[in-house]
């Protein structure tokens, strides 16, 4: 096998100028494939986290029904304090949980005094809410930008950007909330505004904040409901499973019919994200078939020359008496090592290149997120697969080459000139 | 039997349409350890005789035997490790792989057809390298060697087997005079050394006088009168 391998290399070296140029492309290809990965990988990875850690959390549990109902925030798919204390016990008992909030989620009038406007109100625990989604605070403005311990205390609200643009209201300054319980009653409070928010995807967020304690007043909720548990995992990686793991356990739960009481879900199925992420995994994807193209019809390419150009010496090989095995061995190893040269320079020259994207710090906004730092990696998983797949397509090419040179007629092959 | 037994061989090659006749009904019998030269002008089958002799094309009628066996019969698998154990090949040009040095070249069967291990290999390809007198050369790749040189080391390509029988097609057509004699010579010292026997093919009058047996091909057909000396 030295023999052949050794033969492999030096009639790849025979033609330096056209391996090396074979080898750039294939090269570029895969340079192309890492840096695109990191770059994409990065900016998925920040935007996920951005919308978990910031404002849905990585899970949310609910009663049976609420999110394909979720636009008109209805109150009477509420949690009560049984069904939450129920939840509650399942969530400590798994040990991948890292935190969970309670929260009331609930459409208002909001007043100035001088106008009026709706808003979705998310009314939370904020000390447990800083638990699941440690960056909400953040996205918050606070008087003179000072951060308060507590984000948000009883009497106080917080309301978007965009709102508090509109009608003029400044932190500090007094506003009425107006809601309607779920037995028909209007009530109001008045609130003191204690930051201002941004919005995590664009100009259309009209979501508030306010202290949990103040929903109950407000909706006189004369029993601890909650509208959904926001949950956090201690690793990401895990997700699916702690995910099924809770589904399974909430799962248990039966109403009168039989049914489902809980119903869990992950930020995929609340974020229209997703979608993005979705998107940017297809354009990966595609990347990565473009540069099987490129490998495949480059070494497909390479080789078909060499088998032409080497007729006459693969006669004297089958002459002499060497099997049609090592003939197609030989040919097989020249392409999977012009595989595996250009499979270590494209991922040595792609590492190099996401060093060199993360020393000059790439900036970018998205929506209304201003000044995003992206830090693109790539993981060694993705790495020895990208390598997996070049090797596999290089050899997958050479094999029609290689089978046509074992094939030679050797009278034929001899008279070639 | 003799070494190689040639019976009522016809060969015929199929040109689009045209049929040509390359051998037509040869029947000859060779002996161990001779040095035997196949004759005759462009076209007359020279090659195509060799090429059935070396098991690298089959008859369109009748039988050879070489060493006993029925190649004819022998398949593709079998026909290569026949050739790899029986036969040495020479070729006109030379065919040496340009990307191994002469010792490789000379190497090449024992490690890729014999399997052979290193130490044996060793000793085998520096008694034919020291033989053919090309010992000092032996890191040179072809290209660095002469025309004469590059031959010598297909000799000892042929020859490092310990093959019964060395197929040489026109050996001499590519060298100089000088350089042709002497690969001659070379090739009947060998015979008299390893005891091997040598069937070339030459339309070189100088050539075929260095030949014990000289059989004459003619438009496919065997001239009667096989020449000994």
């Amino acid at each position: 096998m030295n023999q052949i391998f050794k033969m492999a290399i030096r009639n790849l070296m025979r033609y330096k100028r056209r391996t090396l140029l074979t080898a750039m492309l294939i090269t570029m290809g895969i340079l192309m494939v890492i840096l695109f990965s990191g770059l994409a990988g990065s900016f998925t990875k920040m935007m996920i986290g951005h919308i978990t850690d910031s404002n849905l959390a990585q899970m949310q549990i609910h009663k049976k029904g609420y999110i394909s109902s979720i636009d008109s925030m209805p109150l009477n798919l509420n949690l009560s304090q049984t069904e939450y204390n129920t939840i509650e016990k399942i969530l400590q008992n798994n040990p991948e949980v890292e935190a969970y909030a309670p929260r009331i989620k609930f459409s208002a009038m909001l007043s100035n005094y001088a106008e009026t406007t709706n808003i979705r109100l998310n009314a939370v625990d904020p000390e447990k809410e800083t638990m699941v989604c440690p960056d909400v605070e953040n996205r918050m403005v606070f008087k003179d930008n000072v951060r308060k311990k507590i984000f948000v205390k009883p009497g106080e609200i917080i309301i978007p950007k965009n709102m508090a643009k509109g009608m003029n209201i400044k932190v500090g300054g007094p506003v009425v909330i107006v809601a309607q319980n779920r037995d028909g009653s209007i009530n109001g409070l008045n609130f003191i505004v204690a930051a201002i928010i941004e919005s995590v995807l664009g100009p259309q967020g009209k979501e508030g904040y306010i202290h949990i304690n103040d929903a109950r007043t407000l909706l006189r909720m004369e029993k601890s409901e909650v509208t959904e548990i926001a949950v956090r995992i201690k690793k990401f990686d895990k997700l699916n499973p702690v995910y099924a793991e809770l589904k399974s356990s909430l799962l248990k739960f039966k109403n009168k019919k039989a049914g489902p009481i809980f119903e869990i879900h992950t930020w995929e199925k609340l974020s229209p994200f997703v979608n993005i992420a979705k998107m940017i995994n297809l354009m990966t994807i595609f990347m990565k078939l473009i540069m099987i193209i490129i490998v495949l019809i480059s070494i497909l390419n390479i080789m078909m020359m060499s088998v032409y150009e080497r007729v006459s010496e693969i006669g004297t090989m089958i002459a002499l008496g060497t099997s049609p095995g090592k003939i197609m061995v030989l040919f097989i190893s020249e392409g999977f090592f012009l595989g595996l040269i250009s499979a270590v320079a494209g991922n040595v020259i792609g590492i190099a290149g996401l060093y060199l994207l993360n020393i000059f710090k790439i900036r970018f906004s998205f929506s209304r997120m201003d000044n995003l730092l992206l830090s693109p990696a790539i993981n060694i998983n993705e790495l020895f697969w990208l390598t997996a797949i070049v090797l596999l397509v290089s050899v997958f090419a050479t094999l029609q080459p290689a089978y046509k040179a074992s094939k030679m007629e050797p009278v034929d092959a001899l008279r070639h000139v | 039997m003799a070494l190689v037994q040639i019976e009522n061989v016809s060969k015929t090659y199929q040109m689009g349409e045209i049929e040509v006749k390359a051998l037509e009904d040869v029947s000859i019998s060779i002996e161990e350890a001779s040095f035997v030269s196949f004759v005759g002008p462009s076209g007359s089958g020279k090659t195509t005789i060799l090429n059935l002799i070396g098991c690298l094309d089959k008859p369109t009628a009748g039988d050879v035997f070489v060493a006993g066996e029925h190649v004819n019969l022998l398949n593709r698998k079998h026909s290569a490790a026949f050739r790899g154990s029986v036969l040495g090949f020479i070729f006109q040009s030379f065919n040496l792989f340009p990307v191994l040095t002469a010792y490789e070249n000379v190497e090449y069967p024992l490690v890729m057809i014999k399997n052979i291990s290193q130490s044996i290999r060793s000793k085998a390809v520096q008694k034919v390298l020291k033989a053919v007198g090309i010992m000092e050369q032996k890191d040179k790749f072809p290209a660095q060697l002469s025309g004469g040189q590059k031959q010598r080391v297909a000799v000892a390509r042929a020859l490092v087997t310990q093959p019964k029988l060395v197929l040489a097609d026109e050996p001499t057509a590519n060298l100089d005079k000088k350089s042709a004699i002497n690969v001659i010579q070379l090739m009947r010292s060998m015979r008299d050394e390893f005891g091997t026997t040598f069937i070339f093919s030459t339309h070189d009058p100088k050539i075929m006088e260095e030949a014990e047996v000289v059989f004459t091909l003619e438009d496919g057909m065997l001239l009667p009168g096989e020449e000994s000396k």
